[in-house]
């Protein structure tokens, strides 16, 4: 288990969190500058809290009360920054050998596992973007590390080099089991592999999030391809899901991520409506204030929650309650693939 | 143009102190970069103009402190005499002493900025791989700094191969001791009908201050290529 619970005071911003972690994949998710990096940055030793308390399992890292403070290169922590960091005077065998400890993890195998052999004996200058952040991964990872950060390893990359990299750190966790912090404030990578979302924002947190920009996973598997409209249709026990773009067949469900503000809802089939999507579905739960929005949850036929923003009003004059029947209807265009696999 | 014996010997002695006067200058130009470029603290402003003193003194000046200081009579020389039989005043080690101080601040300035260029962060990661901060200067810091410690040692061995005020003040003028090529320049052209000779040394000066460019420039774009352009 992991333990952070750190306070730090700045002239125009302030963190103070109280979190504890399990094990596998935990996503800090929230706007650039809510403090999620300087949360990376305590729990590597980069940067110091001025109060607070670190573990990592049964080890202090970090106890103000004790003055405790392990420095950074004993902490056993692997990070993986935005822009790599690799040693630009090192060859990449030397960069993945630099903090190589014998231990759980060999080389063989991260090389192997990361697709590093071709690029050994090359310099980090003459690498892609996506080649540099698969070394940096591997060269954290051959550190033996206790728990991996990684700092919003894939945003410093366009789109074809993070589905290049986006496999990888899919299987990280499960190949070699190391617990990881990872910090994005992108939801379609956070969809897509934590166990767990932090939202942080104004570096404190706030695990509800923005109730309007909630949003909703769903699981589908491709079904088929209109190549007159280039949509894709994919299926799902709730009804079928239109993507707009071509995406190949696979063994594997896709996730795609919905967001709460567009999905609207209906009593019946409407006529005459451009949706393309109509998902069936009963009414689990709502969220209803003084405010003049209300989400509403919807347990889909399959099992599968989503999540509709509605204003207060139309929820009274639709008589929209707890176990009521109801069609999800979703703007095709609407629908996130960027993170499906390319075609 | 063949070099005459006393010539010769004027020459190595140039040499000899350079190479000295480098060997002095470096670890201690480093060092102090390394301080100057990482570290805050109390005083760091007075260091950086302590350091950058001989650059802006008269060198008379400096050759005269060394001389208070490093004299057999100065604090510093009677203890280094007395301790350790070393003795700079009026020696050629002395002439390497002067022009190690004169150029100190060059170095260092040299070397601060290389420091300073290489990402702090790339410390940082070494850092988080387990690499403790001696490991880290040694293996990411100096061989990335090496741009600015090569021009340092360059400007530091042209420097010294034509320092003239504060040696002739601090150690003299003495054929075979402390007499370097500026200062056998200097005494030939003080000489009714020195000139010719005096022209031969200025030729040798000229030949070596270009060499001495010319390697490192060779060297810097070798370094260059080895770290592929992002140096």
């Amino acid at each position: 288990m992991i333990e952070i619970s750190v306070r730090k005071l700045r002239k125009n911003f302030s963190i103070d969190v109280d979190m504890r972690l399990e094990r596998g994949v935990t996503a800090l998710f929230g706007p650039s500058g809510a403090g999620k990096s300087s949360l990376l940055n305590f729990v590597a030793g980069l940067e110091t809290p001025d109060s607070g308390v670190i573990r990592l399992g049964s080890r202090t890292l970090f106890d103000s009360s004790s003055n405790t403070n392990v420095a950074v290169h004993q902490r056993r922590i692997g990070y993986v920054f935005q822009d790599s960091l690799l040693f630009p005077h090192l060859t990449v065998r030397s960069n993945l050998r630099y903090g190589y400890k014998q231990g759980a993890i060999e080389p063989e195998t991260v090389i192997a596992f990361l697709g590093l052999a071709g690029l050994l004996d090359r310099r980090p200058a003459t690498l892609s973007g996506g080649e540099r952040q698969r070394v940096a991964i591997g060269r954290a990872l051959l550190s033996s590390p206790q728990l991996l950060l990684m700092d919003e390893p894939l945003a410093s990359l366009d789109m074809d080099r993070k589905r290049e990299i986006f496999p990888y750190i899919e299987q990280l966790q499960h190949r070699f089991n190391i617990p990881v912090i990872y910090v994005s404030h992108a939801m379609e990578e956070v969809a897509r592999l934590a166990d767990e979302v932090v939202v942080i924002r104004d570096g404190r947190i706030a695990s509800e999030g923005n109730r309007f920009e909630r949003n909703s996973i769903l699981t589908g598997r491709v079904a088929s391809y209109d190549k007159a409209y280039g949509l894709t249709t994919l299926s799902h026990p709730a009804g079928k899901i239109s993507v707009a773009g071509h995406l190949t067949a696979s063994a594997t469900p896709l996730r795609i991520v919905v967001r709460a503000t567009d999905v609207t809802l209906a009593l019946s089939p409407p006529k005459d409506i451009s949706a393309r999507t109509l998902l069936r579905g009963k009414i689990s739960t709502c969220e209803v204030d003084e405010g003049p929005i209300a989400i509403v949850h919807v347990r889909l036929e399959g099992g599968e929650e989503i999540a509709a923003a509605l204003t207060r009003k139309a929820m009274a004059e639709m008589g929209l309650k707890v176990g009521k029947p109801v069609l999800c209807l979703l703007k095709s265009v609407s629908i996130d693939e960027r993170w499906l696999p390319s075609g | 143009m063949t070099l005459s014996a006393e010539e010769w010997t004027t020459i190595l002695l140039s040499l000899r102190v350079a190479f000295l006067a480098t060997l002095m200058c470096l670890p201690i130009s480093i060092a102090l970069a390394w301080v100057l470029a990482r570290k805050a603290f109390w005083g760091k402003s007075a260091l950086n103009s302590i350091i950058h003193l001989p650059l802006v003194l008269p060198p008379v000046v400096t050759g005269y402190l060394l001389l208070v200081a490093f004299g057999k009579r100065g604090v510093i020389g009677a203890f280094l005499d007395n301790t350790f039989g070393l003795v700079f005043a009026f020696r050629w080690t002395g002439a390497a002493l002067a022009a190690a101080i004169m150029a100190l601040p060059l170095m260092v300035r040299a070397i601060r900025i290389s420091m300073e260029a290489v990402d702090h962060r790339l410390e940082g990661a070494a850092a988080t791989l387990g690499a403790s901060p001696m490991k880290v200067f040694a293996t990411i810091t100096l061989p990335l700094a090496v741009p600015g410690i090569l021009a340092g040692t360059i400007i530091t061995f042209v420097k010294a191969l034509g320092e003239f005020g504060a040696t002739i003040t601090f150690v003299s003028n003495i054929p075979g001791e402390t007499q370097t090529l500026a200062l056998a320049i200097y005494s030939f052209l003080q000489a009714p009908g020195g000139d010719a000779a005096a022209w031969r040394l200025i030729v040798v000066s000229l030949a070596l201050a270009f060499a001495a460019l010319l390697a490192s420039e060779l060297l810097a774009s070798r370094l260059q290529r080895r770290f592929g352009g992002s140096a």
